[in-house]
């Protein structure tokens, strides 16, 4: 059978292409285009924060000083790190290395999860302060200080868009684990060889595009306005 | 109906309807083909539904004190009669049963991009249909289609919750199916397909797409946004906790002004597609008509401000949203000259699709002209939250998108079920609708000018004259809707078996057999020929 | 390699956060994080070796997003400026905030 051939009656070849090649082209243009959709999603989001930051700019402020930098940034490397190791796994899956491509994939797995516990963290550091709106929220002492100039209530705005940009972003990373537990099962019986890489491109793409969102949460929620 | 004969259970040749039999068979099925038939069944479901809250709310306002219902029910009446619309007919109608039927056979492939993912969109339409049928049964809601806040997100003691879910869930459904379109235009056209060899029909649904892929998910998070603050007491949109209510309307007309944009793009395509056949012409302008679907895509995303002029928003906002509400006007009235052009001197018949889109162009003409109005700020004061918005936009929702809709189903009708209905019966219900539509919505303009509100459950007396008026045309024009719904279920079984081209017209959905078998296209067709080649030797300009 | 560069703009994004540059503390932050976006776009997802369709799609997605945010805050910036007196000799209009 020549590589065109062989390309053609591929087993992970769907019905409605022609061969690989187009398979390939389709599902990569399919997944920008959702990407774009969450560009939009997350967009209306930022959109509605960025009016309320320039509204109540000073509470805002308040607001970031009270989370943690030290976690955030540290997460921010965490992120960086697993959309580096989901690109080797890419890469590892583009030459047909079946170890190297389940191995990259479990260790963007582990630092996703690195992620999600220090995320669980701030958010229980959050309620210990009692910061968290409507469900817990009696701020005091030190924290009441870093808030009460921007106005309280203005304050628990900050925290209403914190807890769901931060919780809608916790979500996308959720089914991003869901994913790449998906891709590792297939991964290890040897799917993602002879030229056959489509699902796990895919799925890094998306993973790029979560860390993406992260890396403008952190300085939008966290740098507000500086702490000096 | 006298040729019409009880055809004998001949052996029929293999094709989509009879390839596999059982629930099991449809519902599990990713065929683009059976798909649509799913959203076909869904969707008249649905347009039943809401039809009846209109009927409902007609008859209520034959007095000027209310005839039928109490004040609060009637606001859930309307508010339910615009979401069940608006959510669960118009923007899945064409794209969804007409473009999943027609997207693969006019680019000449097996099927779209992602049939699995067709599927799930339908499902996920079904669960946000079930989301809503649910509040509607448990006591429905009563904010408005537009769900504005802070009586959506506050105060309102309805069943706003269930319904947002609804609507927040139906919007991915439109968001898959428009990626899927855009992606199978973009990837699978057959050899010889080049964009401008298109069929306008395959342009309406691109721009389509692109709308839903770009605005779709703002409404989404805006949904999510009205839910959060309405489970977990938030102030994201409410002044007494320091939100902004027009934040809320903000970002919801970001969708719902391209929304509407989703509705009628389509129609004009099949409008294309329809004039073309039935007066045996090229489309006057291809290129032109093309772009100016793109051209409305684009603009319609500049335009939202214009349902806020008198809202409280900035006036310098309001000057430039107004003045982009006229520019968006342009390429709509492109359309139309090019379709008059393309009736000039060609060789026109009057089947029923042919009469829907005649009567779409003018219908839609008369609602975007009234558009103009309101593009205005200042008679937009006088006419806001009067019944003139209400007509202006039945004339373009159901006297544009709803007759090119029906006239779609109507040409497609013998591909789609491999069966003709009878002709004189579909011309005498299109011209009952035309005349039921007139007659409901017509009085509705003068209504509005003279000063009657919208969504009021009653109104002054010296109204009710044309009050009636209305609920008389609606009522012919319920009678014109059932008429197809009768002789098109009939059709399928005792309807003339149809040809592969029974019209004849162009494109390559016409050269597989009717209804197409499971793979559309025996062998990938090759595309050599201009779009419309209806008359060879005509040389219209381009 | 492309890693490093982005561990590196994060060190810098926190770092700048302890300066005091007034209102430049978040167009700095902003400028940064744009960077860092472009590096994982361009690197890691391949968009530099992409094909044109694949760049215009990105491209109209935030186009389509600057669009939402620009014209919604347009409202609200321009809301405090009071329109033009209808009098030539009329008081002058208060000043924006």
């Amino acid at each position: 059978m020549t590589e065109t051939e062989a390309r053609a009656h591929h087993p992970g070849l769907a019905h409605q292409f022609q061969d690989l090649e187009q398979q390939q082209e389709t599902d990569t243009l399919g997944i920008w285009i959702f990407l774009v959709t969450e560009i939009m999603f997350f967009g209306g989001l930022f959109a509605a924060y960025a009016i309320y930051r320039w509204l109540y700019f000073a509470a805002f402020e308040g607001g970031s000083h009270i989370l943690d930098i030290k976690l955030g940034a540290a997460n921010t490397m965490v992120l960086l790190a697993s959309s580096l190791t989901m690109a080797l796994s890419v890469r590892s899956a583009q030459t047909g290395n079946r170890r190297s491509t389940v191995m990259f994939l479990v260790a963007t797995m582990i630092l996703g999860s690195i992620f999600l516990v220090i995320k669980g963290v701030e958010y229980n550091q959050k309620f210990e302060e009692h910061v968290v709106p409507t469900l817990d929220w009696a701020p005091q002492g030190e924290t009441l200080a870093k808030i009460a100039p921007g106005g309280v209530g203005h304050a628990e705005m900050y925290f209403i868009f914190y807890f769901a940009m931060t919780g809608l972003h916790a979500i996308h990373m959720i089914i991003g684990m869901g994913l790449l537990l998906w891709l590792v099962l297939r991964a290890r019986k040897g799917t993602f060889t002879g030229g056959y890489f489509g699902p796990v491109e895919v799925v890094g793409l998306y993973w790029h595009f979560v860390d993406i969102v992260w890396i403008f949460l952190f300085p939008l929620l966290y740098l507000i306005g500086g702490r000096y | 109906m006298s040729t019409a004969t009880l055809e004998p259970r001949v052996r029929a040749r293999k094709n989509y309807l009879n390839a596999d039999y059982g629930w099991r068979s449809w519902l599990f099925t990713v065929d683009h083909k059976r798909i649509a038939l799913l959203y076909l069944v869904s969707i008249t479901f649905f347009f039943v539904i809401g039809g009846s809250f209109a009927v409902l709310m007609r008859i209520h306002l034959v007095e000027p004190q209310g005839a039928l219902v109490q004040p609060e029910t009637y606001n859930k009446l309307f508010t339910l009669h615009g979401i069940v619309m608006i959510f669960f007919f118009l923007i899945p109608s064409i794209p969804a049963v007409l473009g999943n039927f027609l997207v693969p056979l006019m680019v000449g492939a097996r099927d779209l991009a992602f049939p699995r993912l067709n599927l799930l969109s339908w499902y996920i339409y079904v669960v946000g249909g079930l989301f809503t049928l649910y509040s509607a049964i448990a006591g429905g809601a009563d904010t408005g289609w537009t769900f504005y806040t802070p009586y959506s997100s506050t105060y309102s003691n309805t069943q706003v919750t269930a319904v947002a879910i609804g609507v927040f869930v139906s919007g991915f459904s439109s968001i898959l199916t428009g990626l899927n379109f855009i992606v199978t235009i973009h990837k699978m056209r057959a050899p010889g397909l080049t964009w401008f060899r298109m069929p306008l029909f395959l342009w309406s649904i691109y721009a389509t797409s692109i709308i839903q892929v770009l605005g779709t998910p703002v409404l989404a998070i805006v949904l999510f946004a009205l839910l959060l603050e309405r489970v977990f007491h938030v102030g994201i949109f409410t002044p007494a906790l320091g939100g902004d209510p027009l934040l809320f309307q903000h970002l919801f007309w970001f969708y719902s002004h391209p929304a509407v944009y989703i509705m009628i793009l389509p129609a004009m395509g099949v409008v294309s597609e329809i004039i073309a056949c039935f007066s045996r012409k090229r489309i006057f302008g291809y290129k032109i008509v093309a772009f100016s679907s793109v051209a409305i895509a684009v603009l319609g995303f500049l335009v939202w401000g214009h349902h806020m002029f008198v809202t409280g928003q900035s006036v310098y906002a309001g000057l430039i949203f107004s003045m982009l509400s006229f520019l968006v006007a342009i390429p709509s009235a492109i359309k139309v000259f090019n379709w008059t052009s393309t009736l000039y001197k060609g060789s026109i018949s009057y089947e029923a699709p042919m009469l829907y889109a005649l009567g779409f162009i003018g219908l839609f003409t008369m609602g975007g002209l009234t558009g103009l109005f309101l593009a205005a700020l200042a008679t937009d004061v006088h006419l806001n939250g009067t019944y003139f918005i209400v007509a202006h936009f039945h004339y373009i929702m159901v006297g544009g998108a709803v007759m090119g809709y029906l006239g779609g189903i109507h040409f497609w009708w013998p591909k789609i079920s491999g069966r003709k209905y009878p002709n004189g019966w579909a011309q005498l219900a299109a011209a009952i609708i035309f005349i039921g539509f007139n007659l409901t919505f017509f009085p509705q303009f003068m209504l509005g000018y003279l000063g009657m509100p919208r969504r009021y459950a009653f109104y002054p007396a010296e109204f009710q004259v044309l009050n009636v008026m209305s609920s008389a045309g609606a009522t012919v024009l319920g009678v014109g809707y059932l008429i197809p719904l009768v002789y098109l279920i009939w059709s399928m079984r005792y309807g003339p078996v149809a040809e592969s081209n029974p019209w004849p017209a162009t494109g390559l959905e016409w050269k597989t057999p009717s209804p197409p078998p499971t793979e559309n296209f025996a062998e990938t067709p090759v595309v050599t020929e201009e779009a419309y080649a209806y008359a060879p030797e005509e040389a219209a300009g381009d | 390699m492309v890693f490093l560069g982005l561990i590196g703009l994060t060190a810098l994004t926190t770092g700048v956060a302890f300066i005091d540059l007034g209102p430049f503390n978040t167009v700095v932050a902003l400028a940064i994080a744009f960077c860092k976006m472009l590096l994982v776009l361009l690197f890691f997802m391949g968009l530099k070796y992409s094909s044109g369709i694949m760049r215009t799609v990105v491209i109209a997605g935030f186009f389509w997003l600057a669009l939402l945010m620009g014209l919604t805050m347009g409202d609200y910036r321009t809301r405090s400026w009071s329109p033009a007196p209808d009098s030539w000799s009329a008081t002058a209009p208060p000043t924006h905030p």
